[in-house]
């Protein structure tokens, strides 16, 4: 578990860095979601970095599509590409566009940024693996933001009408949008009643413990017969105090030399 | 002045004066810079969340009540995401709401292919009773704004949010439905939509060092078409070159070609984007990505010049 504490640190070193090699983006939403990554790509997922395609892999769909920085991070710290190139990310000519992207990015199982249609495309796959009866699992990772998309819902209902017992999604708890808190938009509450009532077998936990995520991570897979939702209740920004200190405002900011050092400082 | 603080400005100006006024937004508020309208009408402004399409059906209901929905959000989400609730919901039930397409094309800058609508024209335009207008400048859209209010029907407006060109001086004025002839000329006739039109007057001094003298002419709607100062125009010139921050399939380019194929056949150069998808990027650098900057569009249109005699 040490090990995966300290792999996480780095992942959260390594968005910062990307994103401040370009000198703004989405570090709120990005930084939130690295401690499932890491238990993800680090210990859960069946996976191989140097073959992306592998056939029967575990995949992963970040919905939330702006959190590409960290997923890219992760990737690169898993080896899927050059470390180097995370200093293009966003920049023209790119291979690293800011949302996720299937096409460009090596181990990237699904493009995405407009909110609401991931986590119907992670339905999908887990679909087809269960025709293929190639035993992966399905991740997703979604936003509660992004959770006020009616398609989200559309796709929690055919989930469990279909019995997707290979889907695991996560949805990351932040309590933050861009124009303010969940409650103060639209009030999102009782996420865990709703999702149950959806017929989702529900957790909610710590998302910045990886112990506790791995471990729900296990309890999840033994449940038979329906889709997996666990609640990260998580802190936009989390891992770098001013970042965190922004709440609501840190969604897509600007991050000067300064600010990187700092956040450095902190990651150590 | 940034697109955005003048529909603010404009906006609170016509809501303490007439109550019919609504705002919608899905979590762009802030970006979209409406913020401020919350708090001096909140009774009238909602933020609806994340959820485009149920956006625009509440816009219909609120305007089967006689209220005049604004709904603001970036333009691929305003017209890909929302197109059978625009349809339905609001033209073919012959409700009224302006739906404010943010950051089309290339303004859409560095939020990347996602988010970048090359195709939000195509699919509003083939919508009966939906008018698209491609804003020229802030000057322009500040006039624009109180005209809305009188249009029976649905407004696509397509708009960046930040700071572009000034195109016209402070005494235009403006008739929302009409373009405006930015340059006399005899020789092509250049139609330049929303922020193009910057592009279009950038490239006259290329044009004239090879003894062009273009006319020029800012579209402003593309539906409709402004057809009696296009067809005066080709009258003359014989020529057109269509420029847009779109692509030439259902934009600007094929509107013109719509209309003049069938009154007045003409040689017509599209300028635009070629079938392709967005890409991360600056505005400048897009342009240039794309050859939508001043330098390859004057070689288009020379080029185009040289063959169609
Ligand atoms: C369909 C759609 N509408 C709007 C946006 C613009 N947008 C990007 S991120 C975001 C807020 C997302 O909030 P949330 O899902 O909670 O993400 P997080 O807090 O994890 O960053 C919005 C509105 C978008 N990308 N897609
Ligand atoms: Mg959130």
């Amino acid at each position: 578990m040490n090990q995966l504490i300290q792999t996480a640190k780095e992942i959260r070193r390594l968005t910062f860095e990307c994103i401040a090699s370009f000198g703004s983006g989405h570090i709120g939403g990005s930084l939130s979601i690295v401690d499932v990554l890491t238990v993800l790509y680090f210990d859960q997922m069946n996976i191989d970095p140097k073959n992306p395609k592998k056939e029967n892999r575990d995949r992963l769909i970040v919905s939330k599509g702006h959190a590409g920085p960290a997923v890219y991070a992760t990737l690169a710290h898993k080896g899927y590409f050059d470390k180097k190139e995370l200093y293009t990310l966003n920049k023209i000519g790119t291979n690293l566009p800011s949302h996720c992207d299937m096409n460009k990015v090596p181990g990237v199982d699904m493009t995405t940024g407009s909110l609401g249609q991931g986590l119907s495309c992670a339905v999908g796959c887990a679909v087809a693996s269960k025709i293929k009866k190639d035993g992966a699992y399905i991740y997703a990772i979604i936003g509660d933001g992004e959770s006020q998309e009616g398609q989200i819902w559309e796709a929690c209902m055919f989930a469990s009408n279909k019995k997707l017992d290979n889907l695991i999604v996560f949805l990351d708890y932040n309590h933050c949008q861009i124009d303010g808190t969940i409650d103060q938009v639209v009030d999102c509450g009782h996420f865990e009643e709703r999702f149950k009532s959806f017929g989702f077998d529900t957790y909610s936990i710590d998302g910045h413990n990886l112990q506790e995520i791995k471990d729900t991570i296990i309890k999840a897979k033994q449940v038979v017969g329906k889709p997996h939702m666990i609640i990260l209740n998580t802190i936009k920004g989390k891992g770098v105090s001013y970042v965190e200190a922004m709440g609501v405002k840190n969604h897509s900011i600007p991050i000067s030399k300064e600010d990187l050092e700092k956040a450095l400082e902190e990651l150590k | 002045m940034e697109f955005r603080k003048v529909f603010c400005e404009e906006l609170r100006k016509l809501m303490l004066a007439d109550e019919r006024i609504v705002i919608l937004d899905a979590d762009l508020a802030s970006p979209n810079g409406t913020m401020p309208l919350y708090k001096e009408f909140p009774n009238r402004c909602f933020n609806v969340g994340i959820a485009e399409s149920n956006m625009v059906s509440i816009a219909a209901g609120l305007s089967s009540y006689g209220m005049i929905p604004f709904i603001f959000t970036f333009a691929p989400f305003a017209t890909r995401r929302t197109c059978d609730q625009i349809a339905v919901s609001l033209a073919y039930s012959n409700q009224k709401a302006i739906i404010v397409g943010t950051d089309p094309g290339v303004t859409a800058e560095t939020n990347g292919g996602t988010h970048m609508a090359f195709e939000d024209i195509s699919v509003v335009r083939a919508i009966p009773r939906v008018m698209v207008y491609d804003v020229t400048d802030a000057y322009q859209l500040k006039q624009a704004i109180p005209q809305m209010l009188n249009y029976d029907g649905v407004i696509y407006v397509r708009v960046p949010r930040k700071l572009y060109a000034d195109i016209y001086k402070e005494d235009y004025e403006f008739t929302l439905g009409k373009s405006d002839i930015l340059k006399h000329g005899n020789d092509v006739t250049i139609l330049s939509s929303g922020i193009m039109a910057d592009i279009a007057l950038k490239t006259i001094p290329y044009l004239e060092e090879k003894g062009i003298d273009a006319e020029i002419i800012s579209l402003n709607t593309i539906k409709p078409l402004d057809e009696k100062t296009i067809l005066k125009s080709v009258e003359k010139t014989n020529r057109v070159v269509v420029i847009e921050n779109h692509s030439i399939i259902g934009g600007a380019y094929s509107s013109v070609a719509e209309f003049l194929s069938t009154t007045r056949p003409t040689l017509i150069k599209a300028i635009g984007i070629n079938d392709e998808f967005g890409q991360t990027g600056k505005y400048r650098e897009l342009l240039e990505t794309y050859e939508l900057d001043e330098k390859s569009v004057s070689s288009k249109i020379i080029e185009f010049l040289k063959k169609a005699i």
